[in-house]
């Protein structure tokens, strides 16, 4: 196998290389996903029939929880793959383990805000726009639970077999997916959320 | 027994109670045939568990005819029917069934397979590669269009088909309007097939723009690659709108959310509009392939080098912008008013300017050319007066205020069948005649091949043509029968002569394969055509490895200055080759995505979570998996090449 020893571990493959372009043009596809829910939830927004709407059901204070955890678990990773570059795999597994508990974390935080949805009236069913939000959270949400699973199992690959090239280009794909399912909440917070709170 | 009365047919009639009778005894011959000739060891191996790019094409491309038959049965059943007026051969909701299924297999299952069956096989010998930059995902690419495929076509035995149109607009396809289960094989069907498209555009953007041969850049690549690099950037950036739509559409008839309803804040139009938003760039998701067969083929057979490089790249460049410009003009009458209209009807138009340029680029190519009349140049010549008029009448269409006289005719259908068949169906068949000995060492027979040719034109303007007529004089389209005094019956029975001559071209296509199979020499050389390209530089048919050595490239028309000017594509000695392993869970896990979409279509929660964990540990697999693949010594090489040269 060809190493590059001059690039960072993750990108001295050519297979490594390739795997991570890959990943970029699928997030791109992931923007175009959730462009269409918001462009979908922009056009549903005030089709609220008998239910509730926005205004009437967002609460300010589980949202900025799951924003602050969401966001420093964006840091942490970062410092995760900042410690793999320095070749400290105790670090870098540590780090990762600290995003995947806050990750969880987001998680718990929204179970409890969709629970707090379905008992205020405003199950997915009851109206065009009580759909597209569960809708466009839940995705996200699935990307989340969808992470946290497959931050598990590179952390055990890592345990296992050390960060080799392969590891390493895994870990840091995980981490770029890890930051955009960031960038996608802090869309989400500000056009769902605030916009929809004013 | 009443779990099985869900998988009734709702409306039996003796065309589906046949279709029943013809899968179950092809399903036993093909189990009894492969029992016999002892071949299930060699499906598997050989074609099961590949992740050869060529071997996937080829798959692809089996796929593809399959699906063109079947969508070609709908059309004799549908142009029979309308053949004379007030006709009973089809009740209407078996008709509305035919239309529907003949647009998706059509476009999804039959034109989208046959341009990725020839991008897999031809663009990764095109730049000279090895493999695409992930062969094991294009295998589960290809394995989840096929579930996909299969999953729609046993709606018509299982359950009911879907019966709202191609486009499956709601309120018609919301559960009020279309309570079979028909509906819900359109979404699931689609949406398992459409994440094979995605993982195939991801694919080759990275192969195209990674792995060409050292000197080939992007402005000296072949035109068909160019094509095949566009179209997929169009595929990931249009796909995942209709993700999101169908995946909504599945939730407003299984979960009773209220997306597309019409109470509850519901919005059906937002539907027509995401629909479309994938819709139209789907479009020249199958048109531009076919423009790089073009521009491959009008070269070789004028021998003069493609007019107008630059120009065809950059309009190549232009129509994908602009073609997710323009979705409204599908629903130019539905309301959006004026200005709204105004705009996209420009945009429409502007659309002919970048297509105009490449027909002009053509017919310059031509210009002064010492042209061939073989049976891949016919269908190019053919291609662009016949593309031309369903252009111009697009351009028709696309005029917002005449548009509300067009609207739903049968001009309407004269026109996109005029610019597909031509655009698409002929780029495939000629694209199929031209890489032919590529993938099978043979040459299809020219006499057959022109004959099936003629029919295929010929049929094409018999079939279509009369329906600009019949449409301006006001028949709607998607009308199961018609009276007498309408006056409609000429056109419709010149559509139905029409679509039987189309049917014998593809038969005659299905003999010329039998013939020339039998019949045709296997020594033809590596490059019978006097091709230009890098595809023509190895051997017929290719050897696993592509190239026993990486091609070096310095002009756009390498092999062809390789030929003239004494260029030498292959310098060096064989070195070792890394090749990726055979692997069969893509083929597991894509049965798992069937079982699930079936799940899902009956809502039969149970055999969805099961097939979900199946899913799930088939992803788990690979992830821990060590494949590191295996490698072809330099001198398996050197003794493989010496062997491939001496069966010339």
């Amino acid at each position: 196998m060809n190493i590059n020893k001059t690039q960072p571990l993750e990108y001295s493959t050519e297979q490594g290389r390739l795997n991570i372009l890959g990943f970029w043009i699928f997030i791109g596809a992931e923007v175009m996903l959730f462009a269409t829910l918001f462009a979908s939830y922009f056009t549903l927004f005030d089709r609220t029939g008998n239910g509730p709407s926005g205004s009437e059901i967002f609460e300010i204070t589980p949202v900025l929880i799951e924003t602050l955890l969401l966001l420093t678990s964006s840091f942490t990773i970062g410092l995760g793959v900042h410690a793999m570059r320095i070749g400290n795999k105790q670090a870098m597994m540590s780090f990762f383990i600290v995003t995947l508990v806050l990750g969880a974390a987001f998680l718990g935080v929204e179970i409890y805000e969709f629970v707090h949805y379905v008992n205020v009236g405003a199950g997915l069913q009851v109206s065009a726009f009580t759909s597209i939000l569960l809708t466009t959270l839940g995705t996200h949400g699935l990307h989340v639970t969808f992470g946290l699973f497959w931050g598990i199992m590179i952390l055990m690959q890592v345990k296992k077999r050390g960060l080799t090239p392969q590891t390493a280009n895994k870990s840091f794909i995980f981490s770029l997916y890890w930051h955009f399912l960031d960038v996608v909440w802090i869309f989400i917070f500000s056009f769902v959320y605030l916009k929809g709170m004013m | 027994m009443e779990f099985f009365e869900r998988f009734a047919v709702p409306h039996p009639s003796p065309a589906i109670y046949a279709s029943m009778v013809a899968i179950a005894l092809t399903s036993i011959a093909i189990v009894i045939g492969l029992t016999y000739f002892k071949k299930w060891g060699y499906l598997w191996r050989e074609w099961l568990t590949t992740v050869d790019h060529k071997k996937i094409g080829i798959m692809y491309m089996i796929s593809a005819l399959l699906m063109l038959f079947r969508g070609g049965a709908d059309v004799l059943m549908m142009r029979a029917q309308t053949a004379v007026p007030e006709n009973t051969l089809l009740d209407a909701q078996h008709y509305n069934e035919i239309f529907t299924t003949h647009g998706v297999v059509m476009i999804i299952f039959m034109a989208m397979a046959f341009i990725i069956a020839l991008m897999n096989f031809v663009i990764p010998l095109q730049i000279g590669a090895r493999d695409v930059a992930f062969p094991r995902l294009n295998a589960l690419s290809f394995w989840l269009y096929f579930m996909g495929a299969m999953l729609l076509n046993i709606s018509f035995v299982i359950g009911g088909s879907p019966s709202s149109g191609w486009t499956s607009y709601f309120p018609l396809a919301g559960n009020e309007l279309s309570q079979s289960v028909g509906t819900n094989y359109y979404m699931l069907s689609l949406q398992i097939s459409g994440l094979g498209t995605l993982i195939t555009g991801i694919n080759f953007i990275v192969t195209i723009l990674k792995m060409r041969a050292p000197g080939m850049t992007l402005m000296k690549m072949p035109m068909f690659s160019w094509a095949g690099l566009i179209t997929n950037v169009i595929i990931v950036f249009a796909f995942p709108v209709l993700t999101v739509a169908l995946a909504m559409g599945t939730m407003d008839r299984l979960f009773a959310t209220n997306f597309f309803t019409t109470t509850n804040g519901g919005m059906d139009m937002l539907w027509a509009n995401l629909f479309w938003v994938w819709g139209h760039p789907e479009v020249y998701i199958l048109i531009l392939p076919a423009f790089g067969i073009y521009s491959e083929i009008i070269p070789t057979f004028s021998r003069r080098n493609l007019y107008g490089y630059n120009t065809m790249v950059i309009s190549m460049v232009v129509i994908s912008l602009l073609s997710f410009l323009v979705w409204v003009h599908h629903f130019f009458t539905m309301g959006q008013g004026a200005l709204v209209n105004s705009i996209f009807s420009i945009t429409t138009m502007a659309i002919a300017v970048p297509t105009g340029i490449k027909i002009f680029n053509w017919l310059f190519t031509m210009w002064k050319g010492k042209i061939q009349f073989t049976v891949p140049m016919l269908y190019a010549l053919g291609f662009i007066p016949i593309f031309t008029i369903g252009g111009v009448t697009g351009v028709m269409l696309g005029m917002a205020s005449a548009d509300y006289q067009y609207h739903n005719t049968m001009f309407l259908v004269a026109h996109f069948h005029l610019v597909i068949i031509p655009g698409v169906v002929f780029a495939m068949l000629a694209g199929l005649t031209y890489w032919w000995p590529k993938m099978f060492g043979f040459m299809l027979n020219e006499r057959i091949g022109k004959w099936a040719f003629w029919f295929i034109a010929g049929g094409t303007c018999l079939a279509f043509f009369p329906m600009f007529i019949s449409g301006l004089d006001g028949q709607a389209r998607r009308m199961y029968t018609y009276s007498e005094a309408t006056g409609f019956g000429i056109w419709n029975m010149l559509s139905f002569i029409g679509a039987i001559g189309l049917a014998i071209g593809f038969v005659l296509i299905v003999y010329n394969i039998y013939y020339s199979t039998r019949y045709a020499s296997r020594n033809i050389g590596d490059d019978p055509w006097d091709a230009r390209s890098l595809e023509w530089a190895t051997h017929n048919p290719v050897p696993e490895y592509n190239f026993a050595i990486t091609p070096q490239v310095n002009s756009r028309q390498a092999f062809w200055d390789a030929k003239k000017k004494g260029h030498k594509l292959f310098k060096g000695g064989y070195k070792e080759i890394h090749m990726p392993n055979n692997s069969g869970v893509p083929f597991i896990m894509a049965v798992f995505f069937f079982i699930f979409g079936f799940g899902f279509v009956f809502s039969m929660w149970i055999t969805v979570i099961a097939s979900l964990i199946g899913i799930i540990a088939c992803l788990i697999h690979r992830s821990f998996e060590k494949d590191h693949g295996y490698h072809i010594s330099a001198e398996e090489l050197k003794k493989s090449e010496v062997e491939l040269r001496g069966a010339k």
